[in-house]
């Protein structure tokens, strides 16, 4: 672990220490509190053990593995192509964004490149499932502070980035789409104009989040200087995603890795925040959504026209090789590392998904903090449970 | 000296005296859980309206019987006690909560015709009486103390159950009700200067004769009671002993069954009571601007309820929109800015009302007692700021000294 | 007995047939529902695993001192409701009286700040 942050944190300890001395009348053995896996706040199976000193945390330890489904050892006995309908169900809340990676490291395996048009959807793609990732992520943080109309205000609105993603891929939660070397099939008509309708619709709604949550006096108290992860300790623990960029690190994968998707065709902007506490991840997370229409908006104007699907064998056979691709999703970033044999199943898949290592921070960030505060910094840090258990 | 007296009493009791008595007390009982069960359904179909959704819609009209088929579904719903609960104070617990939520109601006029200087009498069976179960001369303190002892109620449901959230939650609840009944006596004992007694009944008087007392005292006592009482109901943004993402259930997490419908219909129950008493206080009671000649007993009541109405809206408007405070945020919300606010506020009114009876202008009276109270304000206020400096400070200097104590106590 | 008694009489009436009710409730109940207990019913719930330690551990209160002070300004109620109530009468000597009091609670309350003692630490 970092020494300069630990120093910090024991010193942050002590302060409140040396405070508490006027009210400690005994040395308490503390209490252990069981947060999950069946717990409202956990939206999922995760288990945080809590010691407890009255309120304060001493010790917060993440117990995972309640949702384990064991997908990297299922992709070994799937087809390449099988492999998408497994990974969709990582993150799904934004699950075509699972596929994507994979897709990607499995055309550098196989030296395919996706035709341009097809390129230009699987981006348009990639930030609709983004949006509708992270407009919920919005609602939910209300939630987690107590107050429960935004989250019915982003189901609502997401309902409709559903219905385009449906349109195209027939699934609203499970898209199955991509495929190597393409896509499964081609824009139905009208779609264009309808998803920049719902793009105005999403972009009313983050107003509307402006408005009911970001400048509650309320919120702010309870998120500002709350959870606060300086840039090197998030980088010495993995953190990706908005949660570093909140932090002040300017790093995104759509921007700086740049593999497959077409990113660097459009004009956006990266959002950071210097706090590093849970209002700035909520605060550049929310942004992101406004960039992500900016972008959508930006594709649609200039699909090129031309094939879906590049000329790929019936039965696909990945040469010997092994290729790691990683992109920008959702919630942070998501990697791949494929291993072929030049079988028709990989021989070995690595996933590398943002919520595991974005959760490994919580012992460190959540002591010395309070109970009320472990719900909603953990609700900042913003975790998939899937994406944790995978 | 006036002292409040139900004119019903006062020339002793005999039989229809007594059938009176006990009709009032059916009425409003009958009239509480009705409307309790209504307040339910209200809550639930307008906050669902603000959230985008239907809400209950099934059960009657409109889904208006939805509460009752919770409650009958309750009764028959098996009854559990936790292994390592305190049997009898769990048992009692929820005594401790539904009675002072019931009796606490019996204090507040809700009919009788107090304009044009009116007392408020009906008669009824040929005895003349008030439209409130009871008057007594301490009405007002009657009320305080039942949500003193209502205190008891979660506080020792919680720490019985033997359970950690409900333990937590208790132990929340107690210092954060304790804390915002200071603040809502402060902020009641303001309109005592201007009504001059202590009975609901003649506070009512007090304002039907002059001005409503959110006027006559300045609008900020009224806008302290609604915060604390808002603290005291534990509703949101203050709903933190019960705070569902944190505590999951808080205190009630280990009830079920009638019990748990017990302490549901005692938040429901103080919910309405709370309302009804600061209508009472601060808005004339069952006063209103339009009181015709025909069927005259039923504007009061219409007015009253109309009122009550106001606040359950605002209640249920204030859970829709708000985040909930942080324990340390709601305590210094009340301890160092409803309860100071309070204090120099009451002074003010108090100076004011000396000032207005002894004949002094109330201009300079205004401006030398808001200057004198600023700068006790201010100066407290600076020796806070530059006592939280210095323990700063300390606290930098007792850092490198304590680091290693301090990471012993992260391992323990 | 005396009208001051009588009302309160009314309430004693009022908070008995509340008691019954409230027992009517609980009792019809009992005889309505089911009881099927098993151990595993009587668990206390921890987030759906077996709960660890004791329920009662020792642990730090830290906001006792709240109490302290609410019993200081609720004994301040005794003194501040009936003078509230009197104010005419008292009149000058009465606020000067009340002013010096409140000014000596509300030097309590800012010591207790000033202490650090309003904080959750």
């Amino acid at each position: 672990m970092n020494d300069v942050a630990n120093r910090n944190q024991l010193a942050y300890i002590a302060a409140q220490a040396s405070d508490a001395r006027v009210n400690v009348e005994f040395e308490s053995e503390g209490m252990t509190l069981n947060l999950g896996p069946q717990h409202p706040a956990t939206h999922g199976t995760l288990r945080v053990i809590v010691k407890l000193d009255g309120e304060r945390v001493l010790r917060a330890d993440p117990m995972m593995g309640y949702m384990h489904r064991g997908y990297e050892k299922l992709a070994e006995v799937r087809t390449y192509p099988q492999v998408t309908t497994l990974v969709n169900r990582i993150d799904w809340l934004g699950s075509f964004a699972n596929e994507v990676p994979f897709i990607l490291a499995a055309e550098q395996l196989m030296e395919v490149e996706a035709p341009p048009r097809a390129q230009w959807i699987r981006t348009i793609l990639f930030e609709l499932s983004r949006i509708a990732n992270v407009i919920l992520f919005l609602g939910d943080m209300g939630v987690q502070l107590g107050a429960v109309t935004p989250v019915f205000f982003a189901f609502r609105d997401r309902e409709f980035v559903l219905n385009q993603i449906e349109a195209v891929t027939g699934g609203r939660f499970h898209p199955n789409f991509d495929r190597i070397g393409g896509l499964k099939d081609d824009l139905p008509k009208g779609w264009i104009e309808e998803t920049t309708g719902v793009l105005d619709r999403i972009r009313t709604f983050c107003d509307e989040m402006e408005d009911l949550v970001t400048g509650n006096e309320i919120f702010q108290a309870r998120t500002r200087g709350i959870g606060v992860i300086p840039a090197e300790v998030g980088l010495a623990y993995g953190l990706s995603g908005a949660n570093i960029r909140a932090s002040g690190v300017d790093w995104d994968l759509r921007r700086d890795g740049g593999v497959g998707l077409v990113h660097d065709q459009v004009d956006w902007k990266v959002w950071t925040h210097p706090d590093g506490d849970s209002f700035a991840r909520y605060w550049v997370r929310l942004q992101e959504v406004r960039e992500a229409c900016g972008i959508i908006e930006q594709l649609l104007g200039g699909i090129p026209s031309g094939p879906v699907m590049a000329k790929v064998p019936r039965i696909i056979k990945v040469p010997a090789g092994e290729a790691y691709v990683e992109t920008e999703n959702p919630l942070g970033v998501m990697g791949y590392y494929v291993v072929s044999k030049g079988d028709l199943v990989p021989f070995r898949v690595k996933i590398r998904s943002a919520s595991f290592n974005n959760i490994s921070i919580t012992p460190w960030v959540l002591e010395g903090t309070y109970v009320p505060d472990v719900v909603s910094i953990l609700a900042s840090l913003y975790f998939i449970l899937g994406d944790i258990d995978r | 000296m006036i002292l409040a007296a139900d004119p019903l009493l006062v020339d002793g009791i005999d039989l229809t005296v007594v059938l009176i008595v006990l009709l009032k007390a059916g009425v409003a009982f009958a009239l509480l859980l009705v409307a309790v069960m209504l307040v339910i359904w209200f809550e639930r179909k307008l906050i669902s309206d603000m959230q985008n959704r239907i809400g209950p819609a099934l059960a009657g009209p409109w889904g208006i019987l939805q509460t009752l088929a919770d409650g009958i579904k309750l009764f028959f719903k098996e009854d559990l006690l936790p292994t390592r609960a305190d049997r009898v104070v769990f048992r009692l617990a929820p005594y401790l909560s539904i009675i002072p939520a019931f009796v606490a109601f019996a204090i507040v006029p809700v009919g009788g015709d107090f304009s044009d200087g009116g007392d408020g009498t009906v008669s009824m069976f040929g005895r003349s009486t008030f439209l409130q179960v009871a008057d007594p001369p301490v009405g007002v303190l009657f009320f305080l103390a039942l949500s003193a002892v209502a205190v008891y109620g979660v506080m020792l449901a919680g720490w019985s159950s033997g359970s950690k959230y409900p333990l937590l939650g208790s132990v929340r609840a107690s210092a954060q009700m304790i804390s915002y009944e200071a603040a809502l006596g402060l902020a009641i004992a303001t309109v005592f200067l201007s009504s001059g007694s202590l009975s609901t009944h003649d506070i009512v008087v007090g304002q039907s004769a002059t001005t409503w007392n959110v006027l006559a005292t300045g609008i900020v006592p009224f806008g302290i009671f609604l915060i604390a009482g808002t603290a005291e109901l534990n509703r949101p943004p203050f709903d933190l002993v019960e705070a569902e993402q944190e505590l999951v259930g808080g205190f009630h997490t280990e009830y079920s069954s009638i019990r748990f419908a017990l302490f549901f219909l005692s938040e429901f129950m103080n919910m309405i009571t709370m309302s009804a008493i600061a209508v009472t206080l601060f808005l004339g009671g069952p006063a209103g601007p339009i009181v015709t000649q025909r069927v005259a007993w039923v504007w009061p009541l219409f007015w009253f309820f109309l009122k009550v109405m106001a606040f359950l809206f605002t209640f249920v408007w204030l859970r829709a929109t708000l985040p909930r405070f942080r324990y340390d945020q709601l305590m210094d919300l009340g301890w160092k800015v409803l309860i100071p606010a309070a204090l120099g506020w009451f002074l003010l009114i108090a100076t004011l009302d000396v000032a207005a009876d002894l004949g002094w202008p109330t201009i300079p009276v205004v401006i030398v007692g808001v200057l004198v109270l600023w700068g006790g304000a201010s100066l407290l206020s600076g020796a806070v700021r530059k006592a939280q400096a210095e323990r700063l400070e300390e606290a930098d200097r007792g850092a490198d000294e304590t680091a290693g104590s301090a990471s012993g106590l992260g391992e323990a | 007995m005396s009208d001051y008694l009588r009302n309160w009489l009314t309430l004693v009436v009022f908070g008995g047939v509340a008691v019954l009710l409230v027992g009517a409730f609980l009792g019809l109940g009992s005889l309505v529902r089911p009881s099927r207990q098993t151990s595993q019913k009587a668990v206390v719930y921890e987030s759906g695993v077996d709960p660890q330690g004791d329920m009662w551990s020792q642990s730090n209160i830290r906001y006792y001192v709240f109490a302290l002070m609410f019993v200081l300004f609720d004994v301040e109620a005794v003194f501040i409701f009936p003078w509230a109530t009197r104010l005419e009468v008292y009149d000058v000597f009465g606020l000067v009286e009340m002013a010096i009091f409140i000014f000596i609670l509300a030097l309590g309350l800012f010591y207790a700040w000033r202490k650090g003692l309003l904080r959750w630490i």
